[in-house]
């Protein structure tokens, strides 16, 4: 016995969007409050603490701006991803999520050799305030940059099966895979100047 | 609200030509990221004092990551209700952000 969710497709006549799309901005909603929480976090440690290290002295600024990079890039690579499958070009959909990935993968690269030089100069977690409010947003980021890449390559591997069957679908889910990708660019946008630079 | 609400409509309301605009509005977008990328390492590098180089370095993050949201996430031709979460969001979002500041900043002391 088989179910049909209603409205993965067809938009609803109540709201004018398909239940993926309004699920997938609640969820973002939801991960705003997140990481809201966390940089609330971080103003209060700052502004009661009665001295605080520039991002610099502990980190390095040339990897976070390639890692910038990267993920700007991967954020218009989603974009040429979701605009293939509009375009019926599947070929064109699986070269740009695919980059997508190698993107999110590179990221990952990057902040493993971050990581791995903070641990070998003794900075950890505990070290002091910083440290621990740096290695608990850039690690909650990181986590969700791994999410995004498994659903990224569900899409480009397995789920694109849903590609043959119902297109219209498939380009949906696409696309709501892109906004999380992009919420993820979007928060680094952020983490970058906050943790890095100031 | 560019986008048609024609539930038939292929691809859930992105028309070839809606699509075409995106994509050109992406690269611009991506050339304007790296840019404002490149001033917040250069103003980094200007030795601010703190007070300014916290502004101009929020200053740019907000414009790109408004530019991301318009964008890449389509904010700017979305329906009414996606604006209605947001806005929600937004309400909910800035005391999460400022009254932990508040009760760092309020004047109360032990005596």
């Amino acid at each position: 016995m088989s179910m049909e969710i209603p409205y993965t497709v067809e938009v609803r006549p109540d709201t004018g969007l398909n239940n993926g799309k309004i699920g997938i901005w609640l969820f973002l909603a939801s991960e705003v409050m997140l990481f809201g929480a966390l940089f609330a976090s971080y103003v209060m440690l700052r502004v009661g603490a009665p001295e605080w290290p520039r991002g610099s002295t502990y980190l390095n600024i040339p990897l976070a701006t390639l890692n910038t990079v990267i993920l700007i890039s991967s954020s218009v690579t989603m974009v040429l991803a979701w605009a293939s499958l509009v375009k019926q070009d599947f070929s064109r959909f699986r070269l740009f999520m695919g980059i997508t990935i190698l993107c999110g993968l590179g990221f990952l690269v990057v902040k493993y050799f971050e990581y791995t030089s903070k641990f070998h100069h003794g900075y950890f977690p505990a070290t002091n305030t910083f440290l621990a409010i740096y290695f608990t947003l850039t690690g909650l980021h990181g986590l969700h940059v791994i999410g995004g890449m498994a659903v990224n390559g569900y899409l480009w591997g397995p789920g694109s099966a849903l590609w043959k069957t119902d297109p219209v679908h498939f380009t949906n889910r696409v696309e709501n895979s892109g906004l999380f990708w992009h919420l993820v660019d979007l928060v680094w946008i952020f983490l970058f100047p906050v943790l890095y630079l100031l | 609200m560019s986008e048609s609400h024609d539930p038939k409509d292929a691809h859930a309301g992105h028309s070839h030509a809606d699509v075409d605009r995106h994509v050109r509005a992406a690269y611009f977008v991506f050339g304007s990221l790296l840019v404002l990328t490149a001033f917040t390492v250069g103003a980094y590098f200007l030795h601010l004092p703190m007070r300014a180089a916290i502004a101009l370095a929020l200053l740019i993050a907000t414009v790109k990551g408004t530019l991301v949201a318009a964008w890449f996430m389509h904010l700017v031709s979305e329906r009414t209700l996606i604006y209605w979460v947001l806005g929600l969001t937004a309400v909910l979002f800035l005391p999460l952000l400022l009254l932990p500041t508040f009760t760092v900043l309020d004047g109360i002391v032990l005596r």
